[in-house]
């Protein structure tokens, strides 16, 4: 079991980010939020302080950054282990569902859907693996998507970032094993969160934010390599993947 | 689609949004709009036909507490089935509980619901400190019984049609222990009921009676039941463990599954249920909250739906009024499952729409029957008006317009402060 005692969570706003934060101040964890919209933070601290009976912030503390911005990210990650003292946990967990569409009319919006949620990403791993490296020892942890295992033209510019991502953390992994630290690659399905407002979410492939972010806790304590958010995911992301090419570009997903 | 809990009216908005962050701006959707929390409510206060209804449970964070005065600022979508999860442990409780924790602090303040603590604690607004409403001009007005009495008492009990509630101050009730003391009795009449109501609320802060409205008791006239007492316990039984049993409904049977003939044995066999008249331990969830433990039970009424009947009589009418009414339930065969009796305490609600007020609340079920359900509320609306009673919104999906008009007349002085881009389908109604 990964020690859960020093979390950073980058992109801590989100509604899959916030409910692990509940998780985790329950378990008396100390945090550091990074989120960019500072009015929405402080919300957030406001509610995990009440939560976590911490009124005066002494264990719960945040900062607002823009994570696209990657010049900023050796500032924000200084600021986070200064605030923590040794981190032993980081959960990255920013991102935008790209309108597929517009992306498809634009170089600009592809580029700019792949720097967000795929790219800024493995700007922040790759700053802060080496010092993971040199300590030996943490959980580092990314929030994919099914959406990076096979690419479908309803949303393949979000799925092309998020496989990329994927990737990086498999080779992450690898390289930061022999270290001692883990590297969890987790790949939600959909989650009835504001990014995904709009889509018809009736049904049984539908979860919570709160179901995810229990998984998200568990797999970072058990320093899972994948984990797919509900578990079943595994079993449809598989039949999706086993289908042949030569059939799958012919569905309309 | 959007319903409420009993499923009737079963209509179409213009456009729904979940709202996720409170200080925002109101979305730009088709106006008129609508708060809507967990859609407990039976009818159409919670829903905006033909218009947009802005859903608040994303609104779900706590903003401050203090742990040695009890008093919690939330957002208006905390339930308070996660209040409860938060305050219980700690040693708080909500001062009003409806029959249902999955409310929003919200809804509790738009319809000022009550609990079986009426008579002792009040209302729910009773214990609201203060609250922030946004209004469509932009304005954010901070709302409190001593500094802004007039909006206060709109908004309490408002119907959320002053504005979209963000966020709520309310002051908690301490308690030593999640479980309760508890007893219940056997009642043969509606005198007995009388007789052992007055007793009991001296008391006892938690009071509560079921009604078989169905098999006549003594005498040979319908109002027997099951007289039921609590408060909080001051310690925990030794077998401190309590696991709630979760059940659900899984999915609509093809025709109601209450009719005539399971009504009238479900209430025999409540009525014939083991009662405690010596106080025991219960935990206070199966107490207050007994249906929650059972998810989507509103489905054993199948697809069509079903309708509440709430009103309150005024103490000088009570007594015959409340026979009246249950002998012209029976008269018409058309039973309820669960008829629960209450009398309110002799205290002004602080609403201009509040439903409580002196005197005795009676709530029934019906399911919907078409026009034999009609003519049975034409027959019991007479009742309450002649009584001069109310009828109460939170629970109502048909009440004709003079109805609301005569049971809550400061309903014009009321309407002043309705925002102009607010409304429901049941203001509508009873407005137009």
């Amino acid at each position: 079991m990964n020690p859960m005692n020093n979390v950073v969570l980058f992109g801590a706003t989100s509604a899959i980010a916030s409910a692990a934060a509940r998780e985790l101040v329950d378990t008396g964890a100390r945090l550091f939020c990074v989120a960019r919209d500072g009015e929405a933070l402080e919300a957030l601290l406001a509610d995990l302080r009440v939560r976590g009976d911490d009124p005066d912030g002494a264990r719960i503390l945040g900062a607002t950054a823009d994570l696209a911005d990657v010049d900023g990210h050796a500032a924000i990650w200084q600021q986070a282990q200064e605030a923590l003292g040794e981190v032993d946990s980081v959960l990255l967990a920013w991102g935008t569902l790209p309108d597929q569409a517009a992306c498809n009319a634009s170089v600009d919006e592809t580029l700019q859907a792949i720097h967000v949620n795929g790219t800024s990403a493995i700007a922040l791993l790759a700053r802060i693996a080496p010092d993971f490296e040199a300590r030996g020892r943490g959980v580092i942890a990314a929030i994919g998507s099914v959406a990076g295992d096979r690419g479908r033209q309803s949303n393949y510019a979000y799925g092309t970032a998020k496989g990329m991502l994927a990737i990086y953390l498999q080779g992450l992994r690898n390289r930061l094993f022999f270290s001692g630290v883990d590297v969890v690659t987790l790949k939600p399905g959909f989650v009835r969160t504001p990014m995904t407002e709009g889509f018809n979410r009736a049904g049984a492939l539908w979860a919570e934010p709160e179901t995810v972010a229990r998984g998200i806790v568990r797999a970072m304590h058990r320093g899972r390599d994948v984990a797919y958010l509900p578990g079943k995911w595994w079993v449809i992301m598989t039949i999706i993947r086993l289908i042949p090419e030569y059939l799958f570009k012919r569905l309309k997903l | 689609m959007t319903a409420s809990w009993n499923r009737i009216p079963r209509v179409e908005h213009a456009a729904e949004v979940a709202l996720g962050w409170r200080g925002r701006a109101l979305p730009d959707v088709p106006r008129p709009l609508l708060a809507h929390g967990l859609g407990r409510s039976y009818g159409d206060v919670c829903l905006n036909p033909e218009a947009s209804l802005l859903h608040t449970p994303g609104l779900d964070r706590f903003v401050a507490f203090d742990a040695t005065t009890g008093e919690l600022t939330a957002e208006a979508g905390v339930s308070l089935d996660a209040l409860l999860r938060f305050a219980v442990p700690r040693g708080w409780f909500p001062p009003v509980v409806p029959g249902t924790r999955f409310v929003t602090l919200g809804g509790a303040i738009a319809n000022d619901v009550h609990g079986k603590n009426h008579h002792q604690a009040g209302s729910f607004g009773d214990h609201v400190r203060a609250l922030t409403l946004r209004r469509s001009d932009g304005q954010v007005l901070e709302v409190t019984p001593e500094n802004t009495p007039d909006w206060f008492a709109a908004t309490v009990g408002g119907l959320g049609l002053t504005g979209l509630i963000e966020t709520v101050t309310l002051q908690l009730t301490p308690i030593r222990s999640a479980w309760m003391r508890a007893w219940s009795q056997r009642f043969e009449s509606l005198e007995a009921f009388w007789e052992l109501n007055a007793q009991a609320e001296r008391e006892w802060p938690y009071t509560v009676a079921w009604i078989d409205c169905l098999n006549p008791g003594a005498g040979g006239r319908v109002g027997r039941g099951i007289y039921s007492g609590g408060r909080h316990a001051t310690t925990a039984p030794r077998k401190d463990a309590w696991h709630e049993r979760r059940r659900s409904i899984p999915l609509d049977p093809p025709v109601s599954l209450v009719n005539r003939l399971t009504l009238r044995a479900f209430n025999h066999l409540y009525y014939r249920q083991p009662v405690h008249a010596t106080p025991r331990a219960v935990h206070h969830r199966p107490w207050l909250f007994p249906l929650d433990a059972i998810r989507h039970w509103n489905r054993i009424y199948g697809h069509n739906g079903f309708y509440q009947y709430q009103c309150v009589l005024p103490p000088a009418a009570s007594k015959d009024g409340v026979q009246a009414l249950l002998d012209a339930i029976a008269a018409s065969g058309q039973g309820s499952f669960l008829a629960v009796l209450k009398t309110f305490g002799d205290r002004a609600a602080p609403g201009l729409l509040s439903f409580p007020r002196p005197g005795a609340t009676l709530a029934l079920d019906f399911p919907e029957k078409g026009r034999d359900t009609e003519r049975l509320f034409a027959r019991l609306d007479a009742i309450v008006q002649e009584a001069g009673g109310a009828l109460y919104p939170a629970k109502d999906a048909r009440m004709p317009a003079d109805v609301f008009r005569q049971g809550f007349p400061r309903w014009e002085a009321f309407a002043e402060y309705v925002d102009p881009e607010f409304s429901s389908g049941f203001w509508r109604r009873v407005t137009a």
